[in-house]
């Protein structure tokens, strides 16, 4: 440290003083911050909290005076980083404190780095442009830096591209790249968001132990509360451009002064307690933020119903060794040179009214399987019965018949939804199938009675999916798949791309719809406490098979497979 | 890896221009009058001597196989109109003009576009954008045909900078209103094409990501942008060959170059069945070269394409 340094030792790394940012759009001037004020201690880690556009993400990039200018505008405030105004320092300035003393980390570590050049390269570009490195000197410091975030063989490494590279190794590419100058800060912006359990757990880990080696200070920004408990002394917990609530982190877990913040704690579903709904900010806070008083029979947790009741009910859906490969050509002529096992011999039973819950890691299979069953990707070896009928044997008039009783509901609720066609056109489309005989005005009033049943309203009808923020888009998705009235639903991380708050209400919708029309869900997603949740039963499933299969109290108490009890270790776990 | 790829693409352009000389083949002979019509009739004995000299009495199959066989020994038969002159000769001496024409013109084209279009979006939404956008949009719009006779008229007649046509020894300044004439709706296409893709390359999480890591903006727009903004262009380059060498035939007739052209477009006119085939095969097979180089860059740009 230098002299400088060592007198302002107790004062914060970061302070933000009454931060202001403003965008300027056709439709007015959007302040996506206001008056926001926080300081990031020396070796400390803050930890930044709010849901979609609740103007974390902007704090961030203003920070590094990377907010596009225009349309955006920092209207009011100071941002005092070791001494340094950053608001006031020139462009030239401002571009040897990124990278060299502030680095950053994105959410989306597949977009993130640039897909043609090596990660050698993208990593030693920084310490060449900031510590004039020879070419050799930043090469030896990117191996080294490789090592450090612990990548398996550096030296073969870092002459590959990112699309050779898995999602938890990208992301380590980032962490070494921000790295590589030893900064002051490190500004984290949903790092693990992307990221399997088991990956986030290790990628956590290894931000600690870097932190801790270099004394850095670390803004972390996430809209998941269990991740912040881990790795977070203090928390600034925004909602709506403001900050609402600021505090060390447990003591915040325990006492939540702000009603959104105690939303936000309640809507996660947890491995210990089984809610039979999940709590919502709606709960806690009316839409102007006024706190409301929750009954204690809300809060206090409730029995699911029974599971001697599910047991006797009449097997919906049986699947006997399915197996769906994928070929791998190679040669001159694109012969099969390979397979990969995606589905590999599973066989399962659900029974009417059933939640089935899938787990695994990406790349484990659990997607392909739930598109194998509806013959979306037809599966090679293998039968599927549903209701009695052979979906793997049934010819095209069949599966056009079943697939009205079987439906799925995809991650991306944007870009499953055709961005041309306004709501009323992408619900009517289904409806036309089971009923063509029907009207134009009979099928709009079935629309907006379906929009009605999943929380939206008939007034949406004329409006385009872009116009919808990504829960209600969900909420589409939902009411599309429900127009043709299934009795089986497959939900592929349904609920994977939404905010925790959005999420728990997604949820309890799917709980809702279930009870109200009898559905049977098949369940997928990467997050044990989604799928503990809402399952009746649950399977773990790994390199294409299912390893292990029980009610959800059995596997989530009681787990027999590493595989499990790994993933299960991983999770996150609010204090 | 790469040697295996371009084997392979090159087997696969045999089928491609087996059917172009049969498609090409065929047409032509429906079409109605022949090599040897003329104003007045000739007597029935000579056309029949003639048509006996060029093979044309024997049945159309027959005359189809025999063709292919000639054009498989790289031989392209006898002209029906310069009689003195195998096609082999008349092409060798016109392509090398057309070649350096589209060749000039295909690289003037990339040049200035890919800088017109990365300028523009660099300066995205200013006057300067606007403006250079619209000049580009002007040239899509104005066919080569009018583009030429106006170049002409200001530097060749009004200025007298440059000869009017003619191609002398190749000389550049009987290259530059040419060159330019046949370039100038392709650089506008690029340029159009490039600011698009680079508006939206600039806005990509890797360019947030360059910028965070404190780079100058010329590297962020040089190396990090231009790279992966440059990748649609490329596959326009394709297309653009095909269309710039068949484009050429215009040009030429406009400034009497003494290219390919002229002897596509006599050779029609005359129902020099050989000539015409001659100049088809060539470009075709031109067309498939340049797309295979296309395939080849657009790998070593982005590796993310294998080569499969």
């Amino acid at each position: 440290m230098t002299d400088a340094n060592n007198r302002v030792a107790d004062a914060p790394l970061v302070s933000i003083h009454g931060l202001t940012v403003d965008f300027h759009t056709e439709d007015g001037v959007i302040r996506a911050v206001e008056d926001l004020s926080f300081s990031i201690p020396r070796g400390g880690t803050v930890g930044l909290v709010g849901e979609s556009g609740s103007g974390k993400s902007v704090t961030a990039m203003t920070l590094m005076r990377l907010i596009p200018q225009p349309p955006g505008q920092i209207s009011a405030g100071t941002i005092d980083f070791d001494g340094l105004n950053l608001l006031s320092l020139s462009e030239r300035q401002m571009r040897s404190i990124r990278g060299k003393r502030i680095g950053m980390i994105f959410q989306e570590p597949m977009t993130s780095l640039n897909p043609v050049y090596r990660i050698g390269e993208q990593v030693a570009e920084v310490v060449r442009e900031h510590d004039h490195l020879s070419r050799r000197a930043a090469r030896d410091r990117t191996l080294e830096l490789l090592d450090q975030v612990g990548l398996p063989r550096p030296k073969q490494l870092i002459d590959s591209y990112p699309h050779e590279l898995s999602g938890g190794q990208k992301q380590r590419v980032m962490i070494a790249q921000a790295m590589s100058c030893e900064p002051d800060l490190l500004i984290a912006d949903e790092p693990t968001t992307a990221l399997d359990v088991t990956i986030q757990k290790q990628v956590l880990e290894l931000m600690g132990e870097l932190q801790s080696r270099y004394g850095m200070s670390l803004l972390f920004i996430t809209h998941d509360l269990g991740v912040i408990a881990e790795v977070a002394n203090d928390v600034v917990v925004m909602y709506r451009s403001h900050k609402v609530e600021e505090g060390e982190t447990r003591a915040l877990f325990k006492q939540a002064s702000h009603p959104y913040t105690r939303g936000l704690i309640a809507c996660r579903p947890g491995l210990e307690s089984n809610p039979q709904r999940l709590l919502t900010v709606d709960d806690f806070m009316t839409p102007e933020g006024q706190s409301i008083e929750v009954s204690s029979e809300r809060l206090t947790p409730q029995v699911k119903r029974s599971q001697a009741e599910l047991e006797t009910s009449p097997v919906l859906l049986e699947v006997r060794d399915l197996k769906t490969y994928f070929p791998v050509t190679g040669g001159l002529f694109g012969k099969v040179i390979d397979q990969v096992r995606a589905v590999d011999g599973v066989s399962l039973t659900i029974r009417k009214g059933q939640t089935f819950g899938l787990v695994g890691e990406s790349g484990c299979g659990k997607t392909t399987l739930g598109r194998s069953l509806l013959r979306l990707t037809e599966p090679d070896h293998g039968d599927v019965i549903f209701d009695g009928v052979n979906v793997t044997a049934a010819n095209e008039g069949t599966l056009r018949h079943l697939r009205k009783r079987m439906q799925i509901i995809f991650q991306d609720p944007y870009s499953s939804l055709n961005p041309r066609m306004t709501v009323a056109d992408i619900l009517m489309e289904p409806l036309r199938q089971v009923n063509p005989k029907g009207s134009r005005s009979e099928h709009r009033d079935h629309a907006g009675d379906l929009l009605e049943t999943v929380g939206l309203h008939t007034s949406h009808l004329g409006r385009y999916p872009h116009e919808f923020s990504g829960g209600q888009r969900q909420r589409i998705g939902i009411a599309r798949a429900l127009a043709v009235k299934p009795e089986f639903l497959v939900c592929d991380e349904s609920v994977s791309a939404l905010d925790v708050s959005v999420q728990a209400q997604i949820l309890n919708l799917l709980l809702d719809l279930q009870h109200e029309f009898d559905l049977t869900y098949l369940f997928i997603s990467h997050d044990l406490s989604v799928v503990n949740f809402i399952s009746d039963y649950v399977g773990v499933m790994n390199q294409g098979q299912l390893v292990e299969y029980g009610t959800a109290e059995q596997i989530y108490k009681d787990p027999q497979q590493d595989y499990t009890r790994r993933l299960l270790a991983a999770i996150p776990k609010a204090s | 890896m790469l040697a295996r790829f371009i084997v392979k693409r090159l087997l696969g352009a045999i089928p491609t221009l087996l059917i172009l000389i049969t498609i090409a083949f065929f047409m032509i002979r429906v079409a109605p009058g022949g090599p040897f019509d003329a104003d007045k009739t000739l007597p029935p004995e000579v056309q029949a001597n003639l048509d006996a000299k060029y093979n044309l009495d024997q049945p159309l199959f027959t005359q189809y196989l025999n063709y292919l066989g000639s054009v498989l020994r790289g031989d392209l038969g006898p002209s029906f109109q310069y009689s003195d002159f195998t096609v082999n000769e008349l092409i060798a001496e016109g392509f090398p003009v057309s070649i350096q024409l589209g060749a000039s013109a295909l690289a003037l084209a990339l040049l200035f576009g890919v800088l017109i279009g990365t300028t523009a979006a660099w300066y995205q939404n200013t006057r300067l954008d606007y403006a250079l956008m619209g000049t580009a949009m002007t040239g899509i719009a104005i066919p080569n045909f009018v583009l030429a006779p106006i170049l002409i008229l200001i530097f060749a007649v009004y200025f007298g900078w440059l000869p009017a046509g003619g191609w002398g020894n190749g000389e550049l300044r009987n290259m530059v209103l040419p060159v330019i004439a046949l370039s100038l709706p392709y650089m506008a296409y690029v340029a159009r094409l490039t600011r698009g893709s680079m508006v939206e390359t600039l806005r990509s999480d890797f360019v947030r990501t360059a910028r965070a890591k404190g780079l100058p903006e010329w590297k962020i727009i040089g190396k990090h942008s231009l790279k992966v903004a440059l990748l649609p262009v490329v596959s326009y380059l394709g297309p653009a060959a095909a269309a710039i060498l068949t484009g050429s035939v215009v040009i030429e007739q406009i400034f009497g170059l003494p290219g390919m052209g002229r002897y596509f477009v006599q050779g029609a006119l005359n129902r020099d069945y050989t000539l015409v085939m001659g100049v088809v095969i060539v470009i075709g097979l031109l067309i498939v070269l340049f797309n295979l180089i296309v395939d080849i860059v657009y790998a070593l740009i982005d590796p993310r394409i294998r080569y499969e």
